[in-house]
């Protein structure tokens, strides 16, 4: 019988696996984090005594109802937690868990890798106190900490208002919301939001709920800069009248919706294109997640569509594998299954749109202000080696000559916003200035890490 | 329609330090590059400037070039982190002792100056080496630079003093045209000259063979691996003379460190991958001569496409069949230390018609015989070693 794996314990993991379990298949499902959930629908740490369904608030019913499928299935998959994807070759996995280097090689691959933020440079972004919108939500719902006591959330995201939410149910204080795009970018995205008219109205309702709470909700504004001397003490920002505004804070929640994490498919040979609304490079797949031979993506691995649209993706690229293993195909839930999918990522494009990623603060940045947090590249050095005669104009090239990108993260943080400032410093469409290529290692991995297959060798 | 007294195909650093010393002797020339300015081998190579163990017929090149490595600051007005870190090989085994003592009475021949060291005195001064270590020689004058720097810098410098850059133009015709060459690029570019460089590396036959002749050359890349930044303590290359590792760390703290069997490379997809099991043997190798990184992480792999032929050596010098023409390629992942001698060598064949560097043994001519093939065949490329030029 053909091996299939799946890489990622979320949403679009565990429903792909539970259509192959389903199936009569014993998937391998091999999750980078030490429980099942992926970020969304993390659970806690054990004897953590967080109160998930608080927390969850509407969507608590899906996260137990996920967490319950996985149960139920636990015992008729291979589950490999804890354990990193560093590489993928020859129809092998290169996997590092505890320490130790191993291969898990298939005849069929799931990714269903997710998404991490995106998030653009800002002066001061690097002070202690400045965590991604995304890790604020992590530390709350993985260790039940928050980052801090007078947080500002800042950004352009519908997770800015999720998350300040969650929050305020922890018992922080929210000192502003502050989304980078005006209302006007929302009433223009209705279209495409009104595809999922519940999700809409779930965002409607949190900014409700944060207004009625007392929380400043500042819309349209332009980050300027976070402040402190050894850490976070405010941030300022113009608001969309064109004042000037200082807000102390002790922290600062910071980011500018998903990236999908791309680079296993990259290295499983995947092709990319750039797309002009989201304004990343995604890799292509037909409608049910075919990205190559025996390679399928799902969840927001392939592109950002939230939790509902992974679950519904997962399932499909399941149903894909096996038809292309000459399974019949239960074509009206497949049917189902699509419109939802093409709907609720219809809807995150219009949430692209509603929270747009900053390209104009991309050139505004001063040139002091660090670009690559692991190589403290400041966007000065890069506009600086552009210039220089014979100098880059591609980012693969900037990387070489400037060290952006180049360190622990891998360009993972970094990319997105080294696109817009090459393409601004070079007058390029961000289009034509490329993107970070992938290799493996995806991760650091420690040099200890010895080869099970050495070992018995 | 353009003209110049030289072309030179291909901008790595031979093709750039070539540019150099022919616009340093007055010659006006074109360079011409199918990508950008030392992106690929000479760009992702190891940076080592190694001195110890190298093939005998070459320390005169080797140290004419050391001597432009040393001035690289004043030449083109850019260190490009050039250090004189030293060199230290080392061996595990009686067998590989014997073989450092040949390389060193070698190397003295030429006037450098080997240092013999046995195990206590390793112990002593770099007591972070591994146990299984024997005895090494180290050598001072070897130095490192950084590869991803010197091209662009030196291509630069060249063109300060008048050298035409072309980017993104592949040379896809050069045809003889009277007394001197007609070249043609497939971005509609025409430029007649009077000498012809072809320094196009991996890609460098096409241009011999249309003057009737040819080298067994075939593509693969070095595999090299970098850890994250750890405090600063290896001052030296550490190289294993069995060839299994060679590492250095740079001043900001990452570690370098390179292995063999080396990568297979695409010149046609341009692509030279590193397959994961080569990062967990690299790993394994690093970890036994220098346990103490057991710990760092690695970050980040890399390899590029070099020219590699059966002799481990490269072709250097005027072409057999056409007057006018000179080659410089297939340096078989030794060309980052002798790239600046051969710009040199170079710059005396076309403005002199001679030069006092000894290249006899780099004739494109040897391969008119069966040339013996290198040892290191067996050893620095993957069982079964398969040498054919690539389909």
């Amino acid at each position: 019988m053909s091996k299939v794996v799946i890489v990622g314990g979320g949403p679009a993991g565990i429903r792909a696996a539970s259509v192959l379990v389903e199936a009569g298949l014993r998937p391998v499902l091999v999750d980078e984090g030490r429980r099942a959930g992926g970020q969304g629908y993390r659970a806690p740490a054990p004897n953590l005594d967080l109160d998930m369904k608080s927390l969850m608030g509407t969507e608590a019913d899906k996260y137990s109802r996920l967490h319950a499928l996985f149960a139920s299935m636990r015992e008729r998959i291979d589950y490999h937690h804890g354990t990193l994807v560093w590489g993928v070759h020859e129809r092998a996995l290169h996997t590092l868990a505890d320490g130790v280097a191993r291969t898990i090689p298939y005849d069929a691959l799931i990714l269903a890798t997710g998404a991490t933020d995106r998030i653009m440079p800002l002066p001061g972004w690097t002070l202690p106190g400045v965590f991604t919108l995304g890790g604020a939500q992590v530390i709350l719902k993985d260790q039940g900490c928050l980052i801090g006591n007078r947080v500002v959330f800042l950004g352009s995201s519908p997770l800015l208002f999720l998350a300040a939410l969650q929050y305020r149910k922890s018992g922080a204080s929210v000192a502003a919301v502050v989304d980078t795009t005006p209302l006007s970018a929302k009433l223009v995205a209705m279209r495409d939001l009104m595809a999922s008219p519940r999700t809409l109205a779930r965002g409607v309702m949190y900014r409700t709920a944060l207004r009625r709470a007392g929380v400043p909700l500042i819309d349209g504004a332009t980050a300027l800069g976070v402040h402190g001397k050894e850490r976070v003490e405010g941030v300022r920002i113009k608001d969309g009248r064109g004042h000037e505004r200082f807000i102390h804070c002790d922290a600062v929640a910071y980011g500018h919706g998903l990236k999908p994490e791309t680079q296993l498919a990259e290295l499983a040979g995947a092709h990319f294109r750039f797309d002009p609304v989201f304004r990343l490079w995604l890799p292509e797949t037909d409608t049910d997640g075919r990205a190559g031979p025996d390679l399928y993506l799902a969840g927001d691995g392939a592109t950002i569509g939230g939790a509902d649209a992974a679950e519904a993706s997962g399932a499909l690229a399941a149903h894909a594998l096996l038809a292309d293993m000459g399974r019949p195909s239960p074509e009206p839930e497949l049917a189902r299954l699509r419109r939802q999918v093409g709907r609720l990522r219809r809807f995150q494009r219009g949430l692209a749109r509603a929270f747009a990623w900053p390209v104009s603060q991309a050139a505004a940045l001063p040139d002091e202000t660090i670009a690559c947090r692991c190589e403290a590249v400041t966007v000065g050095e890069i506009r600086a080696a552009i210039q220089t005669p014979l100098g880059p104009r591609e980012v693969n090239r900037v990387k070489a000559l400037t060290r952006c990108g180049m360190g622990r993260c891998q360009g993972r943080f970094c990319g997105p916003a080294l696109q817009e400032i090459v393409s601004g410093a070079c007058g390029e469409p961000v289009a034509d200035v490329g993107r970070l290529r992938s290799q493996a290692p995806v991760k650091p991995i420690p040099l200890h890490a010895v080869s099970e297959l050495e070992q018995t060798r | 329609m353009k003209t110049a007294q030289v072309v030179i195909v291909g901008g790595g650093l031979i093709g750039t330090w070539s540019a150099f010393f022919l616009a340093k002797r007055g010659f006006q020339a074109i360079l011409i590059e199918k990508g950008v300015v030392g992106a690929q081998s000479s760009g992702v190579n190891f940076g080592n400037l190694r001195l110890q163990g190298r093939y005998p017929g070459q320390y005169p090149l080797s140290l004419r070039s050391q001597a432009i490595w040393e001035e690289i600051g004043s030449l083109i007005g850019d260190s490009c982190e050039f250090e004189k870190t030293g060199h230290l090989y080392v061996a595990t085994n009686e067998a590989e002792q014997e073989k450092l003592e040949q390389h060193a009475r070698v190397a003295e021949g030429h006037g450098l100056v080997i240092e013999r060291i046995d195990r206590t005195g390793l112990r002593r001064r770099w007591p972070w080496l591994g146990e299984e270590l024997q005895a090494a020689t180290y050598s001072a004058r070897d130095a490192t630079a950084n590869p991803r720097l010197v091209s662009p810098a030196v291509a630069r410098a060249a063109q300060r003093l008048g050298v035409e850059i072309v980017e993104h133009a592949c040379v896809h015709r050069v045809r003889k045209n009277g007394d001197g060459f007609t070249i043609e690029t497939d971005t509609g570019l025409t430029v007649n000259c009077a000498a012809v460089v072809n320094a196009a590396g991996a890609w460098a036959l096409s241009i011999a063979e249309a003057f009737g002749e040819t080298a067994p050359m075939f593509a693969a890349g070095p595999p090299q691996f970098v850890t994250e930044p750890i405090p600063y303590r290896v001052v030296p290359s550490v190289q294993a003379v069995s060839g299994s590792v060679i590492f250095r760390q740079i001043p900001r703290g990452n570690v370098i460190f390179a292995g063999y069997p080396r990568t297979v490379a695409d010149p046609v997809l341009n692509r030279a991958p590193v397959p994961p099991q080569k990062t967990l043997n690299g790993m394994r190798n690093l970890v036994r001569i220098a346990p103490f990184l057991k710990s760092a992480q690695v970050i980040r792999v890399w390899s590029g496409i070099e020219g590699y032929l059966p002799d481990m050596l490269p072709v250097i010098g005027e072409s057999e069949t056409t007057p006018g023409l000179f080659h410089a390629f297939g340096f078989c992942g030794h060309g980052f230390q002798v790239g600046p001698g051969v710009g040199a060598v170079l710059a005396d064949l076309i403005v002199d018609g001679r030069t006092d560097t000894s290249i006899a043994p780099f004739s494109i001519k040897r391969f008119e015989n069966d040339v013996q093939v290198s040892e290191k065949l067996a050893h620095e490329f993957d069982a079964p070693a398969s040498p054919g030029r690539p389909e």
